[in-house]
């Protein structure tokens, strides 16, 4: 049975929601503790949300410098499986695993809702499950939830596909202005790959919709009803599968 | 115990949401004529013994590595705090 390590940093607030997807989706979910220099034999590893280190300085700035990153980053550059959700997804920038950065919402606020993303690309390790252009919903909750980067890096995600999910229309509520755009992410990105696909990060929780009953509110089908989060983790063993 | 001071401030072509929020709340309070502001870091570090180039150089590269991060931000000055009494 493969194993998915999930990473608790000080201030992580996910990795619980995050070891239970894994264990859902039919992996074995090993906890993996900032503190240690070893990955303990896992397949693949997720940076869960939260406020790291209290989110001190930068949000994620201070993670990047935990003994056990410097294992994700080998593991990454080696062609491992690793995905950062929200406060994951910043440690991956700070540690320039991903390209670009985030800085606080556009309108200033913590916002949390359902949010409709589409997905892009299925071209990567986390999203073979999904199909290219397809709208899911999963629950989005941060405060430094901005992406940017500068205009030549754009340009190269843009030309190489590798913005993985977008923010599209379809919320329930939010600021006056944000509709779609739930931070005033540039190009509305909402999550983006490396270059060899194996690396995923991206602001919404998909571990937060795995389970009918305690996922987002999905128009039409039923309140807590989704569990369009969980091809993530099914998407992942597929990619482990097709590797070995 | 010499001090040194680090400024850090995001750079110009990135969006201050905490900027344009203190611009937008000086007006109310009655600080017209002032049309933007913003926001930026500043760390003070002590230094064991005494600042020299090679000193202020490590800080720099502190500076660089930690304090700031490229994609965003830039250190705009590291310099030696004047004594104070």
């Amino acid at each position: 049975m493969p194993k998915i390590g999930v990473v608790t940093f000080p201030g992580t607030l996910d990795d619980r929601d995050a070891l239970r997807a894994v264990k859902l989706a039919g992996a074995e979910p090993v906890a993996l503790w900032h503190n240690e220099d070893d990955l303990h034999g896992v397949d693949a590893i997720i940076l869960p949300g939260g406020f790291s280190y209290g989110d001190y300085l930068r949000a994620g700035a201070i993670s990047r410098f935990a003994p056990v990153m410097e294992r994700v980053v080998d593991a990454a550059k080696g062609g491992m499986p690793v995905l950062g959700i929200c406060n994951g997804f910043q440690i991956l920038t700070e540690t320039h695993l991903l390209p670009g950065s985030m800085i606080k919402n556009a309108h200033r606020t913590f916002i949390c809702r359902d949010q409709p993303l589409r997905v892009e690309t299925s071209r990567t390790a986390w999203t073979t499950d999904y199909t290219d252009g397809e709208v899911i919903r999963i629950p989005l909750k941060n405060q430094d939830g901005q992406y940017v980067a500068d205009q030549r890096t754009l340009d190269m995600l843009e030309a190489e596909n590798r913005v993985v999910f977008r923010y599209v229309e379809g919320a329930t509520h939010g600021p006056a202005g944000f509709e779609e755009n739930p931070n005033g992410s540039v190009n509305a990105i909402a999550g983006i790959t490396n270059e060899w696909g194996n690396v995923v990060g991206l602001m919404p929780h998909p571990e937060h919709a795995v389970e009918a009953g305690f996922g987002p509110d999905m128009p039409g089908e039923g309140t807590r009803s989704g569990t369009d989060g969980a091809r993530f983790f099914s998407s992942v063993l597929t990619s482990l599968v097709a590797a070995n | 115990m010499p001090r040194v001071i680090v400024d850090v401030m995001l750079k110009p072509e990135i969006l201050d949401p905490q900027g344009k929020a203190v611009a937008g709340a000086l007006p109310r309070l009655g600080f017209d004529g002032i049309s933007s502001v913003r926001q930026g870091k500043r760390f003070e570090l002590e230094v064991d013994g005494t600042v020299d180039e090679a000193k202020l150089a490590e800080v720099r590269s502190a500076a660089e590595t930690l304090l700031s991060n490229p994609v965003i931000e830039d250190v705009v000055s590291v310099r030696v705090a004047e004594e104070t009494a």
